[in-house]
């Protein structure tokens, strides 16, 4: 964090958008955050493996995992990520088109992802491991509930950036936004690469 | 930019809302333009005023928390004390906990790192401003939230740091544990975000030439405490929503008949608790740091020293929580462990003890109530500092744990420490924020006061705790010794609280008496070393005239002062041919908003519906709906604002780091916690 | 105005990988998925425990740090989020492994 010169061209010290380091307020309040995430997701995955061998009835989530199954949902997820990068290095070629078929793109993975989810929970509780039924049962809908809320943010968010490209309000200039977002996206992914491997394959 | 040429289709309109100005393609409400009255201070996003803010409003819960330990003294003033009963008991405790350090000293510190590190980096305002005012609104909110658990069928009891399993619904079945619960989420939303807001300021928005380690030490001292906020929050935001699931959705975190380990609640708590300790007594170190050169007349002694070891504290602030889980049973290696890490904790604390002294050595000291409470913190943490010692040798913490020993020692830390600090900021700074000066003769009978009454009432402390008197017993037996030494401790409650009487006395006293007589203070009253005495008393809406251009640590004595051959310092320049004059030709702030009241008037409403009915959660997480949006697609800056019309105190507009284009890029970047931790709680 | 003038844009995307290198490191990935799914089935990982975490840890840092470095820029922008971001997972793998060691989680 060695102070960076000031940039030689506009804006001004004092002025709108001048910042110390050379990067803007927005993106630098992301990564912050994100770092912030990262104790988060971190006492959500430690509570997991604390609680994943200490239920006193069953079923818990291992017996129960159908590892194919989520394969192809991370799959998905890791897919995502590639299409949102995708999104963002067409609208800084200023190609409005292309940006807003890979936003959309994205956010269906997305959403791909989240009925996974959603019938992946539905068919365990089915299976009689509901939210209270153990220890580990509220560890694991909760560490996966999180993250899916998450992606279900970005997702809004993908269609907001989609809502506003469509209405000419995403210009080239502001890609920034597109990567801002394109960064809360790619952290919920590898929170999920955590999960899948941490919680789904080790057993 | 294009979000504001856009033509908009008809703008959403909200039931409650302000009429909608033709020509606002984009806006719900009409951009407010007040600059005096009720509505400009609830749509200001002025650092300045949101720091006021954060001062006032923790005041006002000081004396709420003040009454609570007034009847907690009250209760234990004599033996088989009957003031209150056991239940009420625990219920005041553990409010007056959770008020004093959740909406009293962290608010506290807020308000002078609002008020202060954009001045003393040389920045307009903060990186963030509407997310600043929202911060604030949603600590506002989330206190009120908290406190209005004692009209809804009881507040928490569980103590404020709620072991498990204690907390679950069959040792505590109000509805005061889940109060805490959402309400410590509600209040963490506000630092979390305040918190990236400072850091992102200090980083980006230093004027040129203000390198690291040309920032003055309070500044310093905020940065690391708001990095630990970043980096805290989210753990204790985990430890809240277990307990919340635990208690509204029959989850099996803290239950032990189903496999549950309680411990990870004391772990999850501590591991954001020791943190959180250092976020609440650095800011009141840098306060002094900043006090101590001024009225002693020189330089901090060994600044890089004073940074570095506040850096330090922040670091190893992570590396001692399980201090507070000795008698807990986390094993051999554990204690050991976490005792050799504690008692090294005390080397970098020493340090600025010893280079508080070291500023004062040799220095022609002015004994202003400044600097008395400055002085009075070095002398009292001191105290509290050595016996923080004492619980680091784990076998002599197994006595402590429990006992009023443990009292005495974090009341020293906590009000002899960043208490007294605040205070002594709060007169030093006063002028810039107001224009006039605190009377300093009430000022010396509000320090002496306070001093002599908290060491009356935390001193005997720890003699009836080694005597063996159990914290949070709400009454006990005659014949043990400790009768004397309880009432002692009441008397000196009462004398605090005379003290604080004078304090409230005396701000409204000096406002009086500034108004009656005309006297506005100069600039510079102290005769200070750091730029935010650059800028004219009370500090104009736009900061600095221009963007000062750093040069030297301690500028602002260096524009006024060089040194002679013997590095004697000697007058180079008068104060009032260097001062600012406060003139904002050509200053473009981005404009008040009504977004941040509304969207943190949202998370209360979300809390009360997971308690009671979620149709009130669903009107919430609509409201907070339309207010993100509203917030996102706001321009941060009125188009329709003029340029030149920022003179004066008081005037409202201001200015971020962010174009106006990036509006939306603000929303995301800073409001991503807000959503998803509210929406994953109903 | 917006952050970034065009200048600085066009500077950054000649220093960000192109998109046919984006599609190289999500087939890296997918690839890298595939292994581990498959370090699930092999008989031999089944019987150990230590050799499944050996083998599946490494790749999911690698995979980590693909879509860090890459799809999130790290590699290639400011030091500063790096720093920031590193910090976090940092302190997180820290304290939390900490405290799972004083529960004996990792007494298997």
């Amino acid at each position: 964090m060695t102070d960076i010169a000031v940039p030689t061209h506009e804006p001004k010290p004092g002025e709108h958008g001048w910042t110390q380091t050379g990067v803007s307020n927005e993106k630098l309040g992301m990564w912050v955050f994100l770092g912030s995430e990262c104790l988060l997701f971190g006492g959500l995955i430690s509570t997991y493996l604390l609680y994943k061998n200490t239920a006193v009835k069953g079923p818990v989530p291992h017996q129960l995992y159908d590892i194919p199954f989520t394969s192809v949902s991370s799959f998905v997820l890791l897919m995502s990520s590639m299409t949102m990068v995708l999104a963002l290095s067409a609208l800084q070629r200023d190609d409005h088109q292309r940006c807003r078929l890979w936003l959309v793109t994205t956010a269906l993975l997305g959403a791909t992802f989240i009925s996974g989810q959603v019938y992946e929970f539905t068919s365990f509780v089915k299976e009689g491991m509901g939210y209270t039924t153990n220890t580990a049962s509220s560890a694991f809908y909760t560490l996966t509930g999180f993250h899916g809320v998450h992606v279900s943010l970005g997702i809004v968010m993908l269609m907001s950036l989609f809502m506003m490209s469509l209405r000419g309000r995403l210009p080239k200039e502001r890609s920034e936004v597109v990567e801002i977002v394109g960064l809360y996206w790619h952290f919920v992914d590898v929170v999920w690469i955590l999960i899948f491997t941490v919680v789904y394959l080790i057993p | 930019m294009a979000i504001i040429e856009a033509p908009g289709s008809a703008p959403l309109a909200l039931p409650s809302g302000g009429t909608i100005a033709p020509g606002q393609a984009l806006g719900v409400f009409s951009r407010p333009g007040q600059t005096k009255g009720w509505r400009s201070w609830i749509t200001s996003v002025d650092h300045k005023r949101v720091g006021v803010m954060y001062g006032a409003a923790a005041i006002l819960f000081f004396l709420i928390g003040g009454i609570e330990a007034l009847l907690i003294r009250l209760q234990l003033a004599h033996a088989n004390g009957t003031v209150l009963n056991a239940s009420q008991y625990n219920q005041v405790f553990t409010m007056h906990g959770i008020t004093m350090i959740f909406l009293v000293v962290m608010p506290l510190g807020a308000a002078f790192m609002n008020y202060l590190m954009p001045l003393q980096v040389g920045a307009r305002d903060v990186a963030f401003p509407r997310l600043n005012a929202f911060s604030f609104w949603c600590f506002l909110f989330g206190g009120l939230f908290l406190n209005s658990s004692w009209f809804l069928g009881g507040a928490p009891d569980g103590g404020w740091f709620a072991y498990a399993p204690n907390t679950n619904p069959i040792f505590s079945p109000s509805h005061g544990m889940d109060f805490y619960a959402l309400g410590l989420l509600i209040t963490g939303i506000a630092s979390t975000v305040g918190a990236i807001n400072l850091v992102v300021t200090v980083i980006n928005l230093r004027a040129p030439g203000m390198t690291l380690f040309k920032m003055p030490v309070f500044t310093w001292m905020g940065f690391v405490t708001q990095l630990l906020l970043v980096f805290a929050m989210p753990v204790i935001t985990v430890a809240l929503f277990l307990l919340l699931f635990d208690r509204q959705f029959g989850a099996n975190f803290f239950e032990v008949q189903a496999g549950a380990d309680p411990l990870l609640w004391q772990h999850l708590f501590w591991l954001f608790g020791h943190p959180e300790v250092y976020i609440l007594i650095l800011p009141a170190f840098g306060i002094v740091s900043e006090i101590i050169p001024v009225f002693s007349r020189k330089p901090i002694f060994g600044y890089p020293f004073m940074v570095v070891s506040g850096i330090a504290i922040g670091f190893m602030g992570w590396g001692v929580w399980a201090h507070h889980m000795f008698a807990s049973g986390v094993g051999p290696i554990s204690v050991a462990a976490f005792s050799v890490s504690t008692m090294f904790i005390a080397v970098p604390t020493g340090v600025k003890i010893l280079n508080w002294i070291a500023t004062m050595y040799g220095g022609r000291l002015w004994w202003t109530t400044a600097m008395k409470f400055a002085v009075g913190l070095v002398a009292m943490f001191t105290i509290g500092g050595l016996s923080g010692v004492t619980h680091a040798v784990s076998p002599s913490d197994l006595q402590q744990t429990d006992t009023y020993y443990i009292v005495a020692h974090f009341h020293y830390v906590i009000f002899g420490g960043a208490l007294l600090g605040f205070f002594g900021g709060l007169y030093y700074w006063w002028p810039k924020a107001f224009g006039y000066k605190l009377s300093e003769k009430l000022g010396n009978w509000h320090f002496w006061l306070i001093l002599i009454g908290m060491n009356l009432t935390f001193g005997p402390m720890h003699v009836v705790g080694l005597e063996g008197q159990p914290r949070r017993t709400y009454t006990y037996a005659k014949g043990y010794g400790i009768d004397t030494w309880n009432l002692i401790e009441t008397i000196g409650a009462f004398i605090i609280a005379i003290s604080v009487a004078i304090f409230l006395v005396n701000v409204v006293y000096s406002r009086v008496a500034a108004k009656r007589d005309g006297t506005v203070v100069g600039p510079d009253p102290w005769d200070a070393r750091s730029i935010e005495w650059a800028t004219p008393n009370p500090t104009p809406s736009h900061n600095f005239d221009t963007v000062p251009f750093v040069t030297h640590l301690d500028d602002w004595w260096h524009q006024k002062y060089g040194e002679d051959e013997k590095g004697r310092p000697v007058r180079i320049a008068k104060t009032e041919d260097v001062i600012q004059k406060g003139d904002p030709t050509g200053v473009h702030l981005p404009s008040p908003s009504y977004w941040p009241i509304v969207i943190a008037a949202s998370l209360p409403l979300i809390g009360y519906g997971i308690i009671f009915n979620l149709g009130f959660a669903a009107v919430g997480a609509f409201v907070l709906f339309l207010g993100v949006y509203g917030l996102g697609l706001e321009p941060s800056t009125d188009p329709d604002a003029g340029h030149d019309d920022h003179g004066g105190h008081g005037h409202d507009e201001d200015h971020g780091g962010d174009g106006d284009g990036h509006a939306e890029a603000e929303l995301e970047a800073g409001d991503a916690p807000t959503p998803e931790e509210v929406t994953a709680g109903d | 105005m917006s952050m970034m003038t065009a200048h600085e844009v066009d500077e950054e995307r000649h220093s960000h990988p192109s998109d046919a290198q984006y599609i190289a490191i999500a087939a890296i990935l997918a690839v890298i998925t595939a292994a581990e799914v498959s370090v699930y089935y092999i008989n031999f990982f089944k019987d150990s425990f230590i050799a499944t975490v050996a083998a599946l840890i490494p790749m999911m840092i690698a995979k980590f740090a693909l879509v860090a470095a890459f799809f999130m820029h790290l590699r290639f922008d400011n030091k500063l989020f790096r720093a920031v971001f590193l910090t976090g997972i940092i302190l997180a793998v820290t304290v939390y492994m900490v405290v799972l060691f004083t529960f004996h989680v990792f007494a298997h």
